[in-house]
Order: C-alpha cells, then structure tokens, then sequence
C-alpha cells in the first residue's frame, strides 16, 4: 500500500463482511477493467493480423499470422494523409484562438472590480442553455461566406462558454486582486499585468484550454459534415467515416485491385485506420489525460 | 470614505471604475463579438421557423405564416416516433448511464490499495478520448456476425447469427451501454473529486461508531455526493430531447431508422439535406424551447426539494 488520503484509510480491523465487500470490488473493478481495454486490444491485433484471418474472424486477443501487410497499403493511401494535415491545421488553429480569447475574456470576468461582470456572465451562460437552432446558424454562416472554408472549422466555436468559466475559477483562485493592486502601485497596466504575471501563473490552464479546444478539434466530425464540401479541406474523422462506416472501398484509389483480395483486404485496412486515426491521441495520452483531469476538476468547483 | 455617500457619487464611482479599467473590456470584447454573432444572430435567425423562408425575402423579408411549420411537423407520424425514440434513448441514458459512473466511483473509492485504484482509473478514462467515427466504428465491428466478438459469444450459444446493429430492438442499448464504456470512466472524475472531499471526520466518527464499510458508503458517501449528483442530473434533464447527433447519426441504418431517428438528426436531413429551411428551424426551435424549459423546471424542483440549484 502506498500513500493513503484521509478518509480513506484501511479500517483498523476489517471486519468479515467488509473483507467480502473488498473482494467483490476488486473483482468488478478488474472485470470492469479488462472490458474496457478489450475491444482497444482486439482493434489492435487485428490490424496486425493476415487478411485472412481478420476477414474469418479468427482473431479473438492476440494477432493471428503477424504482418504489416495492412499499415503499408494504409501508408500509401492519400486521402488519409490529406485529412490529417486537415486535422492538424484545424487542431492547432482552434487550440490558439480558442486558448486566446478564452483567457483574455476569462481574466475581466476574475477581477472583482470589473463593472458588468454578472450582466456579461448572464450573456454568456444564456447561449450554454438555449440556442438557435442549426439551420439559423447555418444560414449565418454561408451569409458570412464561412462555408467550405478552413475558418468554419476554426472561428465560429472558438468561444466555449464553459472553457471560459474553467478559465475563470482558476484565475479566481490563483491571481488574488492584492496581487494586482500591488503591481498597480508600481503603475502596472491590465494589459502589462496580464501578459507579465498572469500568463506566467496560468501554465496549467493554457494547457488545458488548449487541450480541450485541440483534442475537440480533432475528434469532431460534425463541423466538417455540415460546413464543408470540397475534398481537399476535410478532417482525418469525415475520410475515417467515409471507408469505415460508409464502407467506401480502397480499391477506388487503387490500392487493392482483385476483386477478390479487394474484399478480404477491406477489413484488415479498416483496422489499421483506427490505429491510425486515434495514434496522436494514443501517443499524447498520459499527457492529454492528466490536464482533462484538471480541467474538469477546475470545472466542478462551480457548477 | 464617508458612509453617507449619495447615489449620483456611486454612479461617478462607478464611472471611474468603468474608465480605470478600460482595458479590461478591451480584452474581453473578442469573446463578445463572437458569442454575439455566432449565438444570438442564431437566436434572431430562429424567426424563420414562423416564415416560408426564400432565399430572395432572406431572414428578415419572408412572409409570415404563423404556426404553420409547427402544425406540420406535428400532424406526421414520424413526429410522434421520434419524439419517442429520443425519450426511449433518453430515459436509458439517465436510468444506465447516468448511475454508472457514480456507482464506478463510489466503487474505485472504496478501494484501499493506491496502485490498483491508480490503474483503474487510467484505464476507464482512456475510451473518454476515442472519436465519434472511430468508437461507432469499434462497435459496427464488433458487432459484426462475421468477423466480430458478439458474432462468436452469439456462435457459442448457438444462437441464428444476426447483425445486432441492425434490430430495432437492441439499438437503444447498444448505444447507452457504448455510452458508459466510452464515458462512465471519465464521467467518474467528478464524483471521486466529491468524495475525496468529504470530511475525514465523519468517517472517523462512522469508524468509532463500529460502521461496515457497506454502512459507510450509504450513511457517509452517497449523502455526500448528493449535491454534485443533483446539479449533473438538472444539467442531463435539460438534455433530454437534445440526444447528441454525432453518434446517432453514423449508428443509423436503413434497418434501425424506424427507432433511431431522433429530432438532430431529423432536422439535418429536413433542414440542410432537403433544403427545407423553415421547417427544419421550426423542429430545432422546438427542441430547443422544450431543452430550455426542462432545464428551468428541474432547478426549479432541485431548488425546492434539495436545496441545490444552477441559479
């Protein structure tokens, strides 16, 4: 055993039926376990497995027939790589802004002197609730001349409300007023507080900010569905969507050509495209988990 | 400062303050702008649910036409049936994967050993970072009678091989028990948060008391969370009719249609598919307005009973 938080301390004797009680929480939590990281283990294997044996369904943990026949057709597979430079330009580009005004509008609404702050607050919290509608927004946005452009991936969502409270509590609870009212003393600016205090105080939470708005970004296929058309423009998520579920086949590009094999290999790619598509998030994980977990903890401080 | 300051000295004040702090509302004006243009112009564009929209009247020149729309969507039978199905996944979500992640974190909770709990938890949130696209595709693959897991448990049981995804039936539980393997994990975090908060006092107490652990989580635990548990569930009620797109929607096939289509996936297809803008506002705007009042009468009735609220 290693370290204990209070609360949660072994109870000095434990009695019969809360060892029986233990006991069947292990034995849950490792079912409960085991069936999450089973489909992520079976999806992995089977993109390593022959063609064969994935289109039989004989693949049930481990890989059967070892090869990377599948990932070095995936490879040369285009409009994978198209998509996630998409997903790439779009990730980035909606962590900056969406980190940005997140904290720029975040800081006023922490000062307790700023005048209008609840009636700003109201305003924002107002379009968590209720909204438009899609079709409205749409309409907006062609009138804007957003559609099928890279903007309407970036710009319209840049303002989350609830980042914007995240941002809020944690400015709240790590940038007192005194500390500002000190630095004005010394005639410290809002903008200069900002930029030489606060920013550097708020490492933790541009990370997370930014993560949010990125790993959204990247998952998303919504935006992509609805706002754009030309093919060069779309997300790894739509092409992912376009052979995994719509079963669009890889033998347009000419990839696979036998029919035949065509069929048989279709599944095995599949599997390699789900690896694929989820490996930056896979690599990044440890990382993306750990600031996830802050930010929603920064979240439900309040509401 | 003086305690009989009269009101025209506060609004100076108050002025003063406004112009000192200047900056400020330099700063937050992008967020503004945005949430001005991108939600409230919406907002205002939701008018065309009471228009025949045209593309030369535009928002504002359409001609009126009352309820129309409304007196439409309600007078087809599809209406109704997907009013229903969304209910149906609704009612599931809150029954299975509302309680899963509070049931997982009083569990995790309980458990002494750092390492374990540690382990569990890394695991149960990773699914949490699985794209829309990539989970559904998980699940249209293992659901596969051929090639998927459930194909081979159905062969063992010597069950008619059938493709899962596509009966009416199990759909609404295909997609809640998705649902909780994707989130109860992350979903959790809140919960353990609360818990982890609970005076270690009480627990003390409970100990001297000569309480089982069992004891403990009823009397001590659950109690404790209560409040978090309210506020997340005002926050589900209001979401009752606004069952998430993204998934549904690739989840659907010709064979499932029939319980699947739910009112954000109708008012795509209506709206931007077939171009029938008026109508498709006049299905969101419904939606929206009955979200909107779900959500004040759950406070409402949280604020009365519980003595929690949003607001």
């Amino acid at each position: 055993m290693v370290v204990q938080s209070p609360g949660k301390k072994m109870f000095a004797r434990e009695t019969k039926s809360d060892i029986v009680l233990l006991i069947t929480l292990y034995t849950l939590l490792i079912l409960v376990s085991l069936t999450v990281l089973y489909p992520i283990i079976y999806v992995i294997s089977s993109s390593f497995s022959s063609p064969n044996a994935v289109n039989s369904g004989k693949v049930i943990i481990l890989p059967v027939e070892f090869t990377t026949i599948g990932y070095e057709r995936i490879l040369q597979y285009k409009p994978l790589w198209i998509g996630f430079m998409n997903s790439s330009i779009y990730a980035l580009g909606s962590g900056l802004l969406s980190t940005t005004l997140t904290l720029l509008a975040a800081y006023p609404l922490s000062r307790r002197n700023f005048v209008g702050r609840n009636a700003i607050m109201i305003f924002m919290a107002f379009t968590m609730f209720f909204g438009g509608g899609l079709i409205p927004y749409y309409l907006l946005l062609s009138k804007l001349h957003l559609i099928d452009t890279r903007w309407v991936m970036i710009i319209p969502g840049a303002v989350s409300v609830f980042n914007v409270i995240i941002a809020r509590t944690f400015l709240q609870a790590n940038i007192p007023d005194e500390l500002f009212d000190a630095a004005t003393v010394d005639g410290c600016s809002h903008f200069r507080f900002f930029w030489s205090v606060v920013l550097p105080l708020s490492k933790p939470l541009i990370a997370i900010l930014f993560l949010f708005a990125a790993v959204g970004a990247w998952n998303s296929y919504f935006n992509a569905l609805v706002f754009l058309r030309s093919q060069e423009l779309m997300p790894i998520q739509i092409v992912l969507r376009n052979i995994l579920i719509q079963n669009q086949q890889f033998g347009k590009y000419g990839l696979v050509s036998v029919e035949m094999q065509k069929l048989k290999m279709n599944d095995l790619l599949k599997f390699g495209m789900i690896v694929v598509g989820s490996l930056p998030l896979m690599i990044a994980y440890p990382f993306v988990q750990k600031h996830f977990v802050k930010g929603v903890l920064i979240g439900s401080i309040k509401g | 400062m003086e305690k009989t300051i009269p009101i025209p000295v506060n609004a100076k004040i108050t002025w003063l303050k406004i112009i000192r702090n200047w900056q400020l509302y330099v700063m937050i004006a992008p967020a503004i702008i945005l949430i001005f243009i991108f939600s409230y112009i919406p907002m205002a564009g939701a008018q065309i649910a009471f228009r025949d929209y045209n593309p030369i009247g535009g928002i504002w020149g359409s001609p009126w036409v009352g309820l129309k729309n409304f007196e439409w969507f309600f007078s087809i039978p599809d209406a109704w049936q997907m009013i229903r199905n969304t209910l149906v996944l609704s009612g599931l979500g809150i029954a299975l994967g509302f309680t899963a992640p509070i049931i997982l974190a009083l569990m995790i909770n309980e458990i002494p050993n750092e390492r374990f709990k540690r382990y569990v938890q890394t695991v149960t949130y990773a699914p949490n970072f699985i794209s829309t696209v990539i989970m559904v595709s998980i699940i249209l693959t293992l659901l596969n009678p051929r090639i998927g897991v459930v194909g081979h448990i159905i062969e063992w049981f010597k069950l008619p091989a059938t493709d899962l995804i596509g009966k009416p039936q199990a759909f609404p539980w295909i997609y809640v028990i998705t649902n909780i393997w994707q989130y109860a994990g992350f979903d959790a975090i809140v919960y353990l948060a609360a818990l982890s908060a609970i005076s270690p006092e009480l627990y003390e107490a409970a100990r001297m008391d000569g309480a089982t652990r069992l004891q403990k989580m009823r009397h001590i635990d659950i109690p404790g969370i209560l409040p978090v548990i309210v506020i997340l569930l005002i926050l589900e009620m209001s979401n009752i009719l606004g069952i998430g797109f993204e998934k549904i929607f690739l989840m659907q096939n010709s064979l499932n249609l029939p319980v699947s289509e739910v009112i954000s996936t109708y008012v795509y297809k209506m709206g931007l598919l077939r171009s029938d803008f008026s109508f498709g506002t006049a299905v969101g705007l419904f939606n929206s307005v009955v979200n909107f009042a779900l959500l004040i009468s759950a406070n409402w009735i949280a604020k009365r009973t519980q003595e929690v609220s949003l607001w």
